[in-house]
């Protein structure tokens, strides 16, 4: 029996499940997929959004400020890399500028600080790379990029470290009531009873919400595809730069990230089910519409192209809170600025139903997750020193990344630790480089083999049926 | 540490640019070898032909590997194996890690021998999911030949580089189907021998002028879509097919590992993608060599290690008897010819200089034309083709007076 069961382990549910370790509640995580970060908080664009955009009034303009407004700390206290590198809407033409004036406004209101206007001349010498058709900008220091995955797994490995339980592979199929509580019957068979549901299941939240006998909002899905380049390619901008709003969304922007590659997408396709394949066409359009904001992108330099999905709600704002359902409350409905918006709904969740569970204080909460050794930010004496302490951070098993054996070792012995090919690579960055796994995946595949016992027919790029080896021993 | 030379890589470029040096009279060298074992890919090329250009009798690839080794340990030459260098100085600074920590050492004289990566499937313009089943070739080949795990049963290759024909071959002897190689160009980019061999001997289908637009499946591979490409390479509307398969495999190209090289500010050469050498293959900055797959992708391992030696015996050269002020003579890379190596000449210099380069398009019936000055030399040859490497002689001191020296190939008339 829990205090509290979260359905989703993406980066909303990680929140929601790291500020209720403030409290003495116990918490599971119920995650469908075999590891977090498994849907849109895995493929999204990053940004720790400054708030200008979302419409004034909304849940979606109080979180995304709050958000950013703690993610400087959040990230420190997770050992999360975070970097306030300042966003710039750029506008092409008279019609685009007078769009900046009531992005301008709608900021302010909204609460957002330092957002000024910027003339050609300002928006080309604080930006080099934006492209000649670039009239004037929008700059908003307060923009930020994180690492979306990273911040997830901090997250919920804060919350683990804490006392939370994440249970993977539990795709929520029925609940019952259960007195005042619930029984949680997964796919698989599985069942778990809590006296609490916080429903984080991003696309899936209103297939979970159906369970529990709410049908009071659509989720939608639109596909959106990304172009990620090599390093050699990421210093062209280092803003992230947006063009003008338009009803289908932010469009695409072009950004560095913080692990230094060139980021460049969404795209915004409308689709019935969600489907995380590339269009054909998604190429030559987000190289045409990064063409009008950006300049000399090294599209030669790709090292990877992919597709998320995004969840969109009928209400066109977060639903956040009390459900017309006991017992069950909702953070669903969190599309973009949902990144920057989770530490904030984390908190306003985590606050709510501890007041409802009537739950103390947890004097032992620790915010700090300790950041496992990143071999490629040392210094060389900082390298000596933890391979004399450690000599697996001696050995290379990534060569374009420089991921050590140390490194993945932490990755499969840490909360949540990694069970796939994919898990390792969101967690070290091994196999994320220039030659996408071709040298490492092996040695990554023969060391999950080694750690948890599995056959090599056992080993999975991200769970699921997506076995490696389908072949057989030779 | 202080070395006289540092040799970074232990494949067989490394391994022959050492044993080189050390005939020639280097002996405070040593060889940094980032895997386990020294040999490089060759440990997982078990297929046979290995050799018989230089050695006229056909070899695995482990069996080569073993023969330059074996030399390199007659000599007690030093290889540290599992020893990755981070980072090369244009002072020629090696800072290396391994187990026992992380070092620097300060060589006078730097052999760069670091090899080649694929080209991998994500700078490929191609739609659809990534679930699992996608493979580099050569990937797919340390799984077959090294861990005994046959990746899938039903196979499409993309790209006809020579892995991805070497693994045609060995995936459907290890009982797996081969559907096909689609290969985007008007022919294929690796060698006439392996296409006999590896795909015709088993009547797998190659397509020329054809890519994979998308991949289908959620998890695991389903099916690829095939089409016809134009002229320009871009698929024609109309001609796409449905393939299923669980396993794709790539082989679109090799790339020479020049991020120490770059780290170090040397310049590259825009088409081989490594350093810009001379006949010594000594790079822009004194006292540093290149040889090998860094330097450009070869198409046998035998001129690998030719051009290794070359490298071993000028880094000993400018060891044991110092700098020499050279006058250069450009190599240009005239009509048909993709690039030329190395990129210039010593202009005094009294041998015979071999110069390595590859087609554009293929010939049957074709003269290799060299142009310096007033020098002019043709060398006709029976067919050509961008997979298989060529080569010219010239002895430098024969070009005199000449601003540049030009090579270029035309259809025989």
């Amino acid at each position: 029996m829990y205090d509290v069961a979260i359905v989703g382990g993406g980066v909303t549910g990680a929140f929601c499940a790291r500020f209720l370790m403030r409290y003495k509640v116990s918490v599971v995580i119920l995650e469908a997929s075999d590891d977090v970060a498994a849907g849109a908080s895995a493929a999204n664009s990053g940004i720790v959004h400054a708030g200008f955009d979302a419409a004034s009034g909304t849940l979606k303009a109080a979180f995304n400020l709050r958000g950013n407004r703690m993610m400087q700390r959040v990230c420190a206290e997770l050992g999360v890399k975070y970097l306030e590198n300042g966003s710039i809407v750029a506008a092409c033409g008279a019609d685009e500028e007078r769009m900046l004036a009531d992005l301008l406004a709608r900021g302010e209101k909204n609460g957002v600080e330092g957002l000024r206007l910027l003339s050609e001349e300002e928006a080309h010498a604080t930006e080099p790379a934006l492209a000649d058709g670039v009239t004037g900008a929008l700059f908003a220091p307060s923009g930020g990029i994180v690492c979306p995955y990273g911040l997830t797994i901090a997250a919920v490995g804060n919350a683990m470290d804490n006392g939370a339980e994440l249970l993977c592979g539990f795709t929520l199929t029925a609940a019952e009531r259960s007195g005042e509580d619930w029984r949680l019957f997964s796919e698989d068979g599985r069942s778990v009873m809590a006296r609490v549901v916080v429903n984080c299941a991003g696309a899936g939240a209103e297939r979970v919400a159906r369970v529990f006998g709410d049908d009071s909002f659509r989720i939608g899905a639109r596909k959106g595809e990304y172009i990620l380049l090599d390093r050699t390619a990421g210093s062209l901008v280092t803003h992230t730069v947006f063009p003008v709003p338009s009803a289908a969304g932010k469009g695409v922007l072009v950004s560095p990230t913080v692990d230094g590659n060139l980021i460049v997408g969404p795209t915004s396709v409308e689709e019935e089910t969600p489907d995380v394949s590339l269009r054909r066409e998604a190429f030559a359009e987000i190289a045409e519409k990064a063409a009008h904001i950006v300049e000399g992108i090294a599209f030669g330099e790709m090292i990877t192209s992919f597709a998320g999905v995004r969840s969109y709600c009928d209400r066109h704002d977060f639903i956040v809170g009390w459900s017309r359902v006991a017992g069950v409350y909702l953070a669903a409905g969190i599309e973009s600025p949902g990144l920057t918006s989770a530490p904030a709904i984390g908190v306003y969740i985590a606050d709510m139903v501890a007041e409802k569970l009537a739950a103390e204080r947890n004097e032992a909460y620790s915010p700090i997750r300790r950041k496992p050794p990143v071999f490629r930010e040392m210094t060389d004496a900082e390298r000596a020193e933890m391979i004399a302490r450690d000599p697996a951070y001696g050995r290379i098993v990534c060569r374009c990344e420089q991921v050590t054996l140390g490194e993945i070792l932490s990755a499969l012995r840490t909360q949540p630790p990694a069970h796939t090919l994919d898990g390792v690579k969101l967690r070290t960055r091994a196999g994320m480089g220039r030659c996408q796994g071709g040298f490492c995946q092996p040695a990554v595949f023969n060391l999950l083999m080694r750690e948890y016992g599995y056959r090599a027919e056992e080993v999975t790029k991200k769970g699921g049926r997506s076995y490696v080896i389908t072949g057989g021993e030779l | 540490m202080r070395k006289q030379l540092v040799v970074i890589g232990g494949g067989p470029a490394g391994l022959a640019a050492a044993v080189a040096a050390y005939d020639a009279g280097v002996r405070d060298l040593v060889v940094l070898e980032r895997e386990s074992e020294a040999g490089g890919i060759l440990k997982q090329c078990v297929h046979n032909g290995f050799g018989l250009t230089r050695f006229r009798e056909s070899m695995t690839g482990p069996e080569y590997a073993r023969r330059f080794l074996d030399e390199a340990r007659a000599r007690r030459i030093g290889i540290l194996t599992n020893t990755f260098v981070t980072r090369l100085t244009p002072e020629k600074r090696v800072s290396y890690v391994n187990e026992k920590g992380a070092f620097c050492c300060e060589a006078d004289a730097v052999i760069l021998a670091m090899g080649c990566r694929e080209r991998s499937k994500g700078a490929l313009n191609i739609a659809g999911t990534r679930p699992a089943g996608l493979f580099s070739a050569g990937t797919a080949q340390k799984y077959v030949n090294i861990y005994g795990h046959l990746p899938g049963k039903r196979v499409v290759i993309l790209g006809s580089g020579d892995i991805g024909l070497i693994m045609a071959r060995r995936m459907t002897l290890e009982g797996a189907k081969v559907e096909c190689v689609c290969e985007i160009m008007p022919y294929s980019g690796g060698l006439g021998r392996n296409i006999a061999q590896c795909l015709d001997d088993f009547g797998i289908p190659l397509l020329l002028e054809h890519t994979i637009v998308s991949v289908e499946g959620r998890e695991r591979v389903e099916a690829v879509v095939i089409a016809r490409v134009d002229e320009k390479r871009q698929p024609i509307a109309g001609t796409e097919r449905r393939v299923e398969c669980d396993t794709v495999l790539f082989s679109v190209g090799l790339i020479p590992e020049n991020e120490l090289t770059k780290g170090a500010g040397i310049a590259l050469d825009g088409q081989t993608k490594g350093c810009l050498v001379d006949d010594g293959r000594e790079t822009e900055i004194e006292g540093v060599f290149a040889c090998g797959n860094v330097l450009h992708v070869h198409d046998l391992v035998d001129f690998v290690s030719e051009e290794a030696e070359i490298a071993g015996r000028s880094a000993a050269e400018y060891l044991l008897h110092g700098a020499r002020a050279k006058r250069y003579l450009p190599v240009l890379a005239g009509e048909n010819v993709s690039y030329i190596v190395p990129q210039r000449l010593d202009a005094d210099g009294q041998t015979p200089v071999q110069l390595y380069f590859r087609v554009k398009s293929a010939l049957r019936g074709a003269v290799i034309s060299v142009e310096a000055g007033d020098f002019r030399k043709s060398v006709k040859r029976i067919a050509v083709a961008p997979g298989e490497m060529e080569r010219v002689t010239v002895v430098p001191s024969q070009l005199s007076g000449a601003a540049a020296l030009r090579v270029s190939v035309f259809r025989e008339e």
